[in-house]
């Protein structure tokens, strides 16, 4: 795993980079901390259905080609739902950058342990799974130049980061204000 | 018009312009069109939840989306459609053949075929029955309805549609 970096100080340095993208957000503990960070119509946070974020966000993405989307990721999410990883890949959307934020763990229901934290390479499966523009960040200094300097692709980043959650308070919105939002920023 | 030819075209008619597929025997034939006139864009996926993912994903995007699979794979989907369509009132048609019903020759298609019917109650989802070439055209009635609602509506396609028993 990287350096001292959490979760939380890796979407802050994802959202500092962000302009007009639109952010498809892993349930739980990734979707508050996001939340606590900086909120915006353009975050969709998934309250359900874990497992399914990659896919909302390639639904998405393929359905607005204009538009880009990222989608926060995690490790214990992926391994849910690897055969996204094949579908992603396969239809390569140009304007899809898939973002793994891998602490090894299962973060919200008390940081038990992922394989990721063992022999399990998520970055190896993805190349597997078809992706051509695959990242491994390590330092926290390294997620900026990453994502301001994205090429139009598919992309796979994967920041690895130790464990734990920030201590932040829950989503206040109710789902169909979140969906409502989000539904009127996608359009504008 | 063959069966599987007016389904296509009722479906494409109803406005549905995203389908999410895994296949079937039975809808083999609709399949085939689906990509052969490629007029409504079409996703392979590897699992009926992830479908359900990609299609609120893609209604988020303003489309109609369809998942087009065998009944089996509702059970697949179970979670996903109450903690992802039904909490955030995202509506999405799923189509699907429904094996393990009457005549079914295959025992491992039963439990879940016959529990189908009570399935879709059990989730609230409103289903639609088409058993014979002439209510076809319910689907339209099914998509207009899951558009209006913002709800997901089930189709179940009978194997008597296509004159098997």
């Amino acid at each position: 795993m990287g350096d001292s970096m959490k979760r939380y100080d890796a979407i802050k340095r994802i959202v500092e980079c962000l302009s007009n993208e639109l952010i498809i957000c892993n349930i739980g503990a990734p979707s508050r901390e996001l939340f606590n960070i900086k909120d915006r119509a353009e975050n969709f946070y998934m309250l359900g259905s874990m497992g399914l974020a990659s896919s909302i966000a390639f639904g998405l993405a393929f359905s607005k080609p204009k538009k880009k989307v990222w989608c926060i990721d995690g490790d214990g999410s992926i391994l849910m739902n690897l055969g996204s990883l094949s579908t992603i890949a396969n239809h390569h959307p140009k304007n899809l950058t898939l973002i793994v934020i891998d602490n090894g763990s299962y973060g919200s229901t008390g940081n038990q342990k992922t394989y990721t934290s063992k022999k399990t390479k998520l970055e190896i499966i993805a190349k597997g799974a078809g992706f051509e523009s695959i990242t491994v960040i390590n330092n926290e200094d390294e997620i900026k130049p990453t994502l301001k300097n994205l090429e139009t692709s598919c992309h796979f980043i994967k920041i690895n980061t130790q464990p734990g959650n920030a201590q932040v308070a829950n989503i206040p919105l109710e789902p169909e204000e979140i969906k409502k939002r989000f539904i009127d920023s996608v359009s504008r | 018009m063959s069966t599987d030819l007016k389904l296509y075209e009722t479906i494409k008619d109803s406005g549905i312009d995203l389908i999410l597929s895994l296949p079937c025997i039975m809808l083999k034939g609709l399949l085939e069109l689906i990509e052969e006139k490629n007029e409504i864009q079409h996703i392979s996926i590897t699992r009926e939840e992830e479908g359900v993912g990609i299609a609120a994903g893609a209604y988020l995007g303003g489309k109609t989306p369809a998942i087009l699979i065998q009944n089996s794979g509702l059970g697949n989907s179970v979670n996903a459609i109450k903690s992802l369509l039904q909490l955030f009132k995202i509506p999405v048609i799923f189509i699907m053949s429904h094996r393990g019903a009457e005549g079914e020759k295959i025992k491992a298609q039963i439990p879940m075929g016959q529990l189908i019917p009570d399935l879709l109650d059990l989730l609230k989802i409103r289903k639609f029955i088409i058993d014979s070439k002439k209510n076809i055209k319910s689907i339209k009635n099914a998509v207009e309805l899951s558009k209006s609602l913002d709800i997901s509506t089930g189709i179940l396609l009978k194997k008597t549609l296509w004159g098997i028993q």
